[in-house]
């Protein structure tokens, strides 16, 4: 931006003001994160881990001491990749379908995915129950790996079409008339060109699902992922580990995110 | 022949397993929740349909109060989130030069730790002995008996750290779209820089700010995370009561019309606002 637009937009003193600001908001935001981080390397005696102690990496070495928070991990971890599978194959469909062809259906498709992500989650959550209520289908690991699907499926579809505005249509010609048949052009001309697409918007279904909690609370039963067994356990007071956990996930997210935004920069 | 059969039949085959799953999960539950709302019955006897529609005036004058109390904490909290992100968004779109895409990365940070330990972190934070109050405390700053949990602020504050990103993130998205040459001929023409705003750049980014409003106030208004973990027995949400009534009393009928109470304010505001922007700018900003 050159320096009169600059000036249109605010003078330097407001300029700089702002940059202070939007420094202040991101502290805000990241520090309920550093704490989370910190205390995880809290040596803490009692039960509660309020007060900082000292260094220590035991709460690593412990990570997995606590029996029914560490398979509600490997739940949290395990649904997500079957849901992650599930909705990035049907939403993926629904995407390539809206942003390739023009037919009946279309704007119904375009309402429901529509509904789907503008409604409330506690609506979803609900319908969803009433549903299991009603066919009297217990409750469990199965009934949310339902759940999440159904929430996943709006937001890979979208970011599938999104990425295919520039998608040309003559590539797949071009591949006909060279002989392809319909699989061999889906393979190699039509799957690589959605590939950022999919990759982004199965991260987005991991990522929304591994963090889901009221979908998942409702149709959940007596089955614990991991924001489940962390929303029981405030009101005894939360175990370092959980802040271990909390940090390795956290660190886990945001390498796979700078892989992938460094992986679609060198394909471009 | 039989080719075109298959191509016109190819955007079908691609949609219908996800249709079928969102017609089976998500469409056919809301007519379900419909049916079970003016049910009779206990968890015992079981439950029947007698279209007892004495179920919605039952809830609605029971809970009320943590209706319009919902209503309310997502109010203030949207309009704090306006407030708030509006000179950040501000600030990266003009300021940010090449590292705008650093700065939004910033932003979304916190998601990639769980929300409910993001508030349980502000709960440990906020708590009468944590971090904060327990330095204030002891520099003498604030009485002993101060406390910030379990008021309504507690969960305002909470909700707004929540879902500030959703609100930043389409007000960034309208003023990074303003072509630079508006400002730049705005300033040709002698308007001063509080004009150039009031009469270039906010117009332009009203999309943004109804865009960042539906995607705030609705998780907000139905949201009982922040009040269950922040607030105390006086902030209790909507959301808390639903979930009350369906995963401890088993009271199916009453819940899913309190559910549906919500449902229907929202989406009336929801169609409110589609109807106004259209719903395919909508979706993109759901996207992100």
């Amino acid at each position: 931006m050159s320096q009169t637009q600059t000036n249109a937009a605010g003078g330097r003193l407001s300029g700089r003001l702002m940059q202070v600001y939007t420094w202040g908001i991101i502290f805000w935001l990241m520090l309920p994160i550093f704490v989370i981080i910190a205390f995880g390397f809290n040596n803490t005696k009692g039960k509660f881990n309020y007060t900082w102690q000292g260094f220590t990496l035991h709460w690593y070495r412990h990570l997995f001491d606590i029996p029914d928070l560490t398979s509600a991990l490997l739940n949290s971890l395990s649904i997500a990749a079957i849901v992650t599978i599930v909705a990035g194959i049907l939403g993926t469909g629904m995407g390539f379908a809206l942003g390739r062809w023009k037919f009946r259906g279309t704007v119904l498709t375009e309402l429901t995915l529509f509904a789907n992500i503008a409604a409330p989650e506690i609506t979803l959550a609900t319908a969803l129950l009433s549903l299991f209520i009603t066919v009297n289908l217990a409750r469990g690991y199965w009934t949310i790996v339902i759940a999440q699907v159904m929430f996943d499926i709006a937001y890979v579809a979208v970011t599938v079409r999104a990425r295919m505005s520039g998608y040309d249509v003559h590539l797949e010609e071009a591949s006909r008339d060279l002989g392809a048949g319909g699989l061999t052009t889906f393979r190699l001309i039509t799957l690589p060109l959605l590939l950022p697409g999919i990759v982004a918007g199965c991260l987005l279904a991991f990522a929304l699902s591994i963090d889901d909690f009221v979908i998942t609370q409702f149709n959940a039963g007596q089955t614990l992922t991991f924001p489940l067994w962390v929303f029981g356990a405030t009101r005894l007071g939360v175990p370092p580990q959980v802040n271990v956990m909390g940090t390795l996930i956290f660190v886990g997210g945001v390498l796979i995110a700078i892989a992938s935004v460094l992986l679609s920069r060198r394909r471009i | 022949m039989i080719g075109r059969l298959r191509s016109a039949g190819a955007p079908y085959f691609a949609i219908l397993p996800g249709g079928l799953w969102l017609a089976i999960f998500f469409v056919l539950p809301l007519f379900v929740m419909v049916s079970l709302s003016v049910q009779t019955g206990n968890l015992i006897t079981g439950f029947q349909q007698t279209f007892h529609f004495a179920n919605y005036s039952h809830v609605l004058s029971t809970y009320n109060k943590q209706l319009v109390r919902s209503l309310e904490y997502g109010a203030i909290a949207t309009v704090l989130c306006v407030v708030l992100a509006y000179p950040m968004a501000y600030w990266i779109a003009f300021f940010g030069g090449r590292n705008k895409s650093t700065y939004l990365f910033l932003v979304l940070l916190p998601f990639f730790v769980t929300f409910v330990l993001r508030t349980v972190a502000w709960q440990f934070l906020l708590g009468d002995q944590g971090l904060v109050l327990g330095w204030l405390k002891s520099a003498g700053i604030v009485g002993q008996n101060f406390h910030v949990l379990a008021t309504g602020a507690a969960v305002i504050a909470g909700l707004v750290y929540n879902y500030l990103p959703f609100m930043l993130l389409p007000i960034y998205v309208s003023l990074e779209r303003i072509d630079p040459n508006l400002l730049e001929a705005a300033g040709d023409l002698y308007a001063t820089r509080r004009q150039t705003f009031l009469r270039i750049v906010f117009p332009l980014t009203i999309p943004g700010i109804f865009a960042g409003v539906l995607l705030t106030f609705v998780p907000v208004v139905s949201d009982y995370v922040n009040a269950s973990i922040l607030g105390g027995t006086g902030q209790t949400m909507i959301g808390n009561i639903i979930q009350t009534l369906y995963l401890t009393n088993s009271d199916y009928p009453n819940a899913s019309a309190l559910s549906i109470v919500l449902m229907a304010i929202l989406m009336i505001g929801i169609f409110v606002y589609a109807r106004a922007l259209g719903t395919r700018d909508l979706l993109d900003a759901a996207a992100g």
